[in-house]
C-alpha cells in the first residue's frame, strides 16, 4: 500500500499544531530571559508547557481518528522560511502525531518526576528551561514538512542535549561529555548536510512531499547515495555504529535527561529519519542493506557493552544503543518493518523510560551513587521503584505478553523472513539481552545488601514515583495493544505505506520460541551469577572479553588513535605553518627563530622588506595557480 | 532627498563635533547619539528601497573632477544597502561596547570617538560608491582611523599590527589603483562610472590582468588565504570594538568587492579564475578552522575563525549560483553580528581579567552566567547552529555551491565539524570546569554590557527565523548581477513540477 496524497490546510487542532511547537518554547525563552526572578515558579511553568503541548497533541491525535484513512496526512503552511529554497511548513500525519504523543506524554512524565529529582538544584529553573526547548525542538524535528526545518529541529535537539549532558558544567567530565556528544553528532550532521544537498541538487526542492513524489524518477545511484548520507546522520543523532560513543559518556547528564533524551526520545530521531525517508531508501536497496547491517552490529554491539558495565546507567545506555539497533534494523527493511520500529520505538519509549527514571530514584535514595557493585537488596526498601522497575525489565526482555514481547518479537520475525542470518543475530542479541538486564535487577534489588556506610536509602517521593508507574502502565499494556490486529500497522499505512499482506501473529512460532528460550538462558545465568551467588565488590579483572565490553568495544581508543591524536598533530602543525611558514617567512627571514631579542627587532626594524616579500610571495603563487589551472 | 550623503555628513560633522566637546563623557554620549541617528536615517531610507525596482536607488551623481570623468557617485542596490545596514547597526552598539576602551590610549579619548564617526562615513561611502574612483578613495582612506585606532588604542604590540595592516592593505591598494587607471584608459569612456563600464572590457588577456589586480587587492581586505596573516594581529591588537569594525565591516569591503567589481566588470575572468578562487576558499574554510583550534589567545582565535568565514563568503560568490551568491551576501551580513557578538563578549571578559589567554579562565560560568551564556550563543552562531541567522547564510553558500562544484562543496562541508570543536572546546575551557581563582570575583555583565550584546542576539534571532526581509532585498540585487556575468542555475537532474512551493 502506498502513503495518502497530503491535504493541505486544516482547522481544529490540527491547525494549531504549531502551538505544540510554540508552548514549549515561549516557556523556555521565559525561564531563560527571565532569569533567577522565575525561579520561584519555574519549574512549574515548565511542567504546564510541557502538558499543554501534550493536550494540543492528543485533541490533533482525536482529530485525526475522525478523519477517513486516506485523508490523514494533513499539511499546515506556516511561513516562507528562505525564500526558493525553503517553506516551513507542518506534516500531521500517523507517523507524526504517534511521535508527537511520545514526545509529550513521555515527556511531561519526565518534567513532573524532576519536580522532585532536582529538588534541590539551585539551577533546577534552568533545567526547565533546557527541557521545554528540548520539548520544542523535537517537535519541530518531527512535525516539520521539510528537510531544512527538521535539520533545524534536528540541531536544536543536539543543542538541547549538548546544555543537558553538561548541565552540572562545574564537573569537567560533564562539560566533556557534552562537546564530545555535540561534536560527534555534527560528524553525523556533516553526512545529513550532505544528503540535503543532493536532495536539492536532485529535485530543487526539500519539501517531503515534492521530493517523495518524484523520488522514483531519480537514479537509482542518486537514491543510494542520499539513504547513506541520511543514515551518517541517523547514526550520529541516534549512537548507531560507528558514532556511537557518545551515548556513553551522555550519562554524565542528570537522569531524568537520560531518560527521555538519551533513551526515550531524541537518540530515536535517527529511526524517524529513515522511516520518514522510506520513498528514498525504496529505490535504494544497497542503502536498505547498509541499515540494516549498522542496526544488527549495533544491537550486539550494545547488548555486549551492557553485559560489562557496572554503572547502572552506562548499563542502561549499552541497552538503549541495542535497542534502537532493532529499531533501525527493522527501518532497513521497508514498509513490512516499519510499523515494527516505530511500535518498538514507542514501547520503549516507555520501559526505557521507566527504567532509567527507576535507576534516577535509586540513585536518589543511595546518594548518588551508581556502582551497582554497591546496591542490593533494594526492592525491599523501594517497592514502588522496584515494582515498576520490573516491569520494564520485563518489557524489555519480551517476556510473555508485555510490551516489549509483542514489538520485539514482531521485529525479529519480520527480519527473519526478510534475511535469516540477520534474524538469528537479532534473536542472539535478545539472549544478550535477557542476561544483561537481569543481571542489572539482580546486582541492584536482590542480593545481600553492599551499600557504602552512609547510605541510608529510603522510597522517593509522589512525584517521583507515580511518573514510574504510569511509565510502567505503558510498559505493560502498550506493546499488546498496538500489535495486535496490526492496530498500528493500519494506522501508520497511510503516512509510510505498508505490505501487501499484512503480517500475523503467531503466539508459537519457532523464532518466538528460541527467542524465549535464549532469553530464559541468559536470565537463568545471571541469576546464578549475580543474584545467587555473592557479587564482588570490585569487579574481578575478567578475561580480555570482558576487558573489551568494558572499555566499549574499543571505541574511544579507536577514535583517539584514528582521529583525536591526528587532529591534534595536525592542528599544531597548521599553527607552527601559520606562525613560521606563512607568517615566519615574513617575519622570521629577518628575525630569525624565536627569542625575544629577535621578536624586538622585527617589531623595530625589517618588517616593511619582509611584508613586501610576503605580499610578492602570495602574488607569485596565485601566479604559478594560475598557470596551473588555466592556460593563459 | 540626497539620502546617502546626509547620511555620510550627519558622520562627518558628528566627528567635527565630537573634538569640540571638552569633556570625554559628553564626548562619548554626543557620538552615541549620532551614530543612533544615523542608524534612524538608513533605516528610513531602507524602507523606501523598492527591491524590484531600479537596480541603484537614491542615486546621486555630481562631477568631481571632470578632466578625468571622475564623479562624486553615489547610490545603492540590495547588496550595498544590506552592508550599509550591518555597518550603521554596528556602530552605536560599538560606540557603547567601547565606553572604556580608549581611556588607556596613548591619543584622547574624544579623538577615538571622533574616529569611529569618520570611519563610518566611509564605510557608507565605499559601499554606495558607484564611481570606480570613488571607490579606490574609499578603499583607502578608510584605512587610515583604522590605522590609528589600533595603533594609538590597541594592545601591547599595537604598533607592530597596526603597521602590519597598513602595509598589507596598502599595497593591495595599490595594484587595484594601477587596475582602476588601466580599466579607466582601456575602456576610453572618459568615464570612471560603473555603469558605463560594465561591458566595456571584452578583450580575454586584459580582463585577466584587470581582474587581478581587483581580486589581489580584495583577496588582501577579505582577507583570503594565503593573505591573511596581518588579520589575527591586527584582531588582536586593536580594541575589541575596532575589531568587531575591522572584521565585521572593513574586511567585507573584499568580499563585497569580488562580487561588485570582479564579477560585473570582468565577468569571462573570473569564470576564468573560478577554480583557482574556490580552490584558494577552500583551504581558507579548513585551515582557518584548524588553526583557530590551535590558538592560545581568544582574540586571535576569533580572527582565525573569520579567516574560514571568509573563505565560506568567497567560495559562494565564485559559485555563481543564486542561492550561493545569495547566501554569500546574507553571510556577509551575519558574519558581522555573530562577530560582533563573539569579539565584544570576549572584549568583556578580557577587560575584567586583563589576558587574552584562554588558558588564565575557567568556570566563568559559575561567576558570570549571563556573561557565559551570551558568549555560548554568540558561539553558537559562529557554528552555525540551525535558528540563528548564520545558519541560513552557511546553508545557502553550501547547498548552491554544491549545485556547480561537489567536491569542493563536500570539502567546505567539513567546516561545520571544526566550527563545532574550536567553539565548544574555547567555551569549555573559560567558562566550564572548576572556578578559577583568578576569576572568582569577576562581575557579571553590567546594565551597558546587556545592552550591547542584546540587539546582536535578537538580530541573531529574528534573521535566524525569519531571514525572508533581508533576501528579498538581496535576491534580486544578486540575480541581476548574475545575469551580467551571463550564468545560470545548474539544472535539477529530477525537475519537479513547483506547485506553489
Amino acid at each position: 500500500m502506498e502513503p495518502a496524497e497530503i491535504i493541505q490546510h486544516s482547522g481544529g487542532a490540527i491547525g494549531a499544531a504549531w502551538l505544540m511547537i510554540a508552548l514549549p518554547l515561549v516557556g523556555a525563552a521565559i525561564l531563560l530571559l527571565g532569569g533567577r526572578r522565575t525561579d520561584r515558579f519555574g519549574h512549574l511553568l515548565g511542567v504546564l508547557m510541557a502538558v499543554a503541548s501534550f493536550a494540543v497533541a492528543a485533541l490533533s491525535f482525536v482529530q485525526l481518528l475522525g478523519l477517513a484513512p486516506g485523508e490523514r496526512r494533513r499539511g499546515i503552511e506556516l511561513y516562507d522560511f528562505v525564500p526558493g529554497l525553503a517553506k516551513v511548513g507542518l506534516l500531521v500525519d500517523p507517523l507524526s502525531i504517534s511521535f508527537c504523543l511520545l514526545i509529550t506524554g513521555v515527556g511531561s512524565l519526565i518534567h513532573i518526576y524532576s519536580i522532585g529529582y532536582m529538588a534541590h538544584d539551585p539551577n533546577r529553573r534552568r533545567f526547565f528551561a533546557y527541557l521545554n526547548l528540548f520539548v520544542a525542538a523535537m517537535l519541530l524535528l518531527v512535525l516539520a514538512d521539510n528537510y531544512v526545518a527538521l535539520f533545524v529541529g534536528w540541531e536544536g535537539v543536539g543543542l538541547a542535549s549538548y546544555l543537558l549532558i553538561g548541565f552540572w558544567q562545574h564537573k569537567p567530565s560533564a562539560a566533556t561529555a557534552a562537546k564530545k556528544a555535540f561534536i560527534v553528532n555534527r560528524v553525523g550532521d556533516f553526512g545529513l548536510l550532505i544528503g540535503l544537498f543532493t536532495i536539492f541538487a536532485t529535485f530543487h526542492t526539500l519539501a517531503f512531499n515534492d521530493v517523495f513524489a518524484n523520488a522514483s524518477k531519480a537514479s537509482s545511484g542518486t537514491l543510494t547515495a542520499i539513504g547513506l548520507l541520511l543514515l551518517v546522520g541517523a547514526c550520529g543523532k541516534s549512537a548507531q555504529l560507528p558514532l556511537q560513543s557518545w551515548l556513553l559518556d551522555a550519562m554524565e547528564g542528570p537522569t531524568p535527561v537520560s531518560a527521555l533524551i538519551h533513551a526515550a526520545t531524541m537518540v530515536t530521531a535517527g529511526v524517524y529519519l529513515i522511516v520518514r525517508s522510506g520513498p528514498i531508501y525504496q529505490g535504494a536497496e544497497t542503502a536498505q542493506l547498509v541499515v540494516t547491517i549498522v542496526g544488527v552490529a549495533t544491537l550486539l554491539a550494545g547488548a555486549i557493552i551492557g553485559t560489562a558495565k557496572d554503572d547502572i546507567k552506562k548499563a542502561l545506555a549499552g541497552s538503549t544503543m541495542s535497542q534502537i539497533g532493532y529499531m533501525v534494523l527493522a527501518a532497513g527493511i521497508g514498509p513490512a518493518g516499519y510499523a515494527f520500529a516505530i511500535a518498538h520505538l514507542i514501547t520503549h519509549g516507555f520501559f526505557k523510560a521507566d527504567m532509567f527514571l527507576g535507576a534516577g530514584s535509586v540513585m536518589h535514595a543511595m546518594n548518588d551513587e551508581v556502582d551497582m557493585r554497591k546496591y542490593g537488596a533494594l526492592r525491599k526498601v523501594m517497592p514502588v521503584t522496584f515494582a515498576t522497575f520490573a516491569i520494564g525489565y520485563l518489557a524489555i526482555i519480551g517476556f510473555p505478553l508485555l510490551s516489549g514481547y509483542f514489538t520485539k518479537d514482531g521485529i525479529i520475525e519480520t527480519v527473519m523472513e526478510h534475511n535469516a542470518v540477520l534474524g538469528w543475530l537479532a534473536v542472539l542479541g535478545a539472549g544478550i539481552t535477557g542476561f544483561y538486564m537481569s543481571r542489572l535487577v539482580f546486582m541492584t534489588f536482590f542480593g545481600a545488601k553492599r551499600w557504602e556506610p552512609t547510605a541510608h536509602p529510603h522510597e522517593s517521593p509522589a512525584v517521583m514515583t507515580w511518573p514510574l508507574v504510569i511509565l510502567s502502565v505503558g510498559a505493560i499494556g502498550l506493546g499488546a495493544f498496538l500489535v495486535l490486529g496490526n492496530r498500528f500497522m493500519t494506522f501508520l499505512a497511510p503516512a509510510v505505506g505498508a505490505p501487501e499482506e499484512m503480517p500475523s501473529f503467531h503466539p508459537f512460532s519457532l523464532t518466538g520460541l528460541a527467542t524465549l528460550a535464549l532469553v530464559a538462558v541468559g536470565a537463568v545465568f545471571a541469576w546464578f551469577r549475580y543474584g545467587a551467588a555473592e557479587v564482588p565488590a570490585v569487579a574481578p579483572r575478567g578475561s580480555f572479553l570482558t576487558t573489551f565490553a568494558r572499555r566499549d568495544l574499543y571505541g574511544d581508543a579507536l577514535n583517539e588513535a584514528l582521529f583525536m591524536r591526528p587532529g591534534q598533530w595536525l592542528t599544531r602543525l597548521a599553527v607552527f605553518f601559520d606562525n613560521r611558514g606563512v607568517d615566519g617567512l615574513v617575519n622570521g627571514l629577518a628575525a630569525g627563530i624565536g627569542g625575544t631579542s629577535g621578536r624586538l627587532r622585527r617589531i623595530q626594524t625589517g618588517f616593511v622588506r619582509s611584508y613586501a616579500l610576503s605580499i610578492f610571495l602570495g602574488a607569485a603563487i596565485l601566479a604559478g595557480a594560475w598557470l596551473v589551472v588555466g592556460n593563459l | 532627498m540626497p539620502w546617502l550623503s546626509t547620511l555620510m555628513g550627519v558622520s562627518v560633522l558628528g566627528a567635527l563635533g565630537v573634538t569640540l566637546v571638552r569633556n570625554d563623557k559628553l564626548a562619548k554620549q554626543f557620538t552615541l547619539v549620532v551614530s543612533l541617528i544615523v542608524l534612524a536615517l538608513t533605516v528610513a531610507m531602507a524602507v523606501q528601497f523598492s527591491p524590484n525596482g531600479d537596480k541603484f536607488q537614491f542615486a546621486e551623481t555630481y562631477d568631481w573632477i571632470p578632466a578625468f570623468g571622475v564623479h562624486y557617485g553615489v547610490a545603492v542596490d540590495g547588496i550595498a544597502l544590506v552592508l550599509i545596514l550591518l555597518s550603521v547597526i554596528l556602530v552605536p552598539i560599538v560606540v557603547l561596547a567601547s565606553w572604556h576602551d580608549a581611556e588607556a590610549g596613548k591619543r584622547s579619548v574624544r579623538t577615538y570617538f571622533s574616529l569611529l564617526l569618520v570611519l563610518e562615513a566611509m564605510m557608507i561611502g565605499v559601499f554606495a560608491a558607484t564611481d570606480v574612483f570613488l571607490f579606490y578613495v574609499f578603499f583607502e582612506a578608510m584605512l587610515i582611523p583604522m590605522y590609528f585606532m589600533i595603533g594609538s588604542y590597541g594592545g601591547a604590540q599595537r604598533s607592530y599590527a597596526a603597521v602590519k595592516f597598513l602595509l598589507y592593505s596598502l599595497f593591495g591598494g595599490l595594484l587595484m589603483l594601477v587596475a582602476v587607471i588601466a580599466l579607466y584608459s582601456i575602456a576610453g569612456k572618459g568615464t570612471f562610472m560603473f555603469t558605463d563600464l560594465v561591458g566595456t572590457i571584452q578583450d580575454a588577456t586584459t580582463q585577466k590582468w584587470l581582474f587581478l589586480g581587483f581580486f589581489v587587492a580584495f583577496a588582501i581586505k577579505a582577507p583570503l588565504w594565503p593573505f591573511h596573516t596581518w588579520l589575527p594581529d591586527a584582531a588582536a591588537q586593536a580594541p575589541a570594538g575596532a575589531a568587531v569594525l575591522l572584521v565585521g565591516v572593513l574586511d567585507k569591503v573584499g568580499t563585497y568587492g569580488m562580487l561588485r567589481f570582479c564579477l560585473e566588470l570582468f565577468p569571462d575572468a573570473a569564470k576564468f579564475f573560478t577554480p583557482l578562487v574556490i580552490t584558494l576558499s577552500v583551504i581558507g574554510i579548513v585551515y582557518g578552522a584548524i588553526v583557530a583550534i590551535g590558538q592560545t589567545d581568544m582574540k586571535r582565535l576569533i580572527a582565525y575563525t573569520s579567516v574560514s568565514h571568509f573563505g565560506f563568503i568567497a567560495m559562494g560568490v565564485f559559485a555563481m549560483t543564486t542561492n550561493a551568491a545569495s547566501g554569500a551576501t546574507l553571510y556577509m551580513v551575519n558574519h558581522g553580528f555573530s562577530t560582533g557578538a563573539l569579539f565584544l563578549v570576549a572584549g568583556f571578559l578580557i577587560y575584567r581579567r586583563g589576558s587574552q589567554f584562554i588558558s588564565d579562565y575557567g568556570g566563568v560560568q559559575k561567576v558570570a552566567p549571563i556573561l557565559a551564556g551570551t558568549f555560548l550563543v554568540a558561539g553558537l552562531s559562529s557554528l552555525s547552529l540551525p535558528g540563528l541567522s548564520t545558519f541560513v547564510s552557511e546553508f545557502m553558500v553550501l547547498i548552491g555551491t554544491y549545485e556547480r562544484y561537489l567536491v569542493p562543496a563536500v570539502i567546505a562541508t567539513t567546516g561545520v565539524i571544526l566550527a563545532a570543536i574550536y567553539i565548544l572546546w574555547m567555551y569549555q575551557r573559560t567558562m566550564n570546569g572548576p572556578t578559577a581563582e583568578s576569576v572568582k570575583t569577576l562581575p557579571d555583565l553590567n546594565a551597558r554590557e546587556k545592552f550591547v550584546v542584546a540587539p546582536l542576539i535578537a538580530l541573531l534571532l529574528v534573521f535566524g527565523f525569519y531571514p525572508k526581509p533581508l533576501l528579498d532585498v538581496i535576491n534580486p540585487a544578486v540575480k541581476d548581477t548574475l545575469s551580467s556575468v551571463s550564468v545560470t542555475d545548474p539544472k535539477p537532474a529530477v525537475p519537479v513540477a513547483q506547485e506553489g512551493k
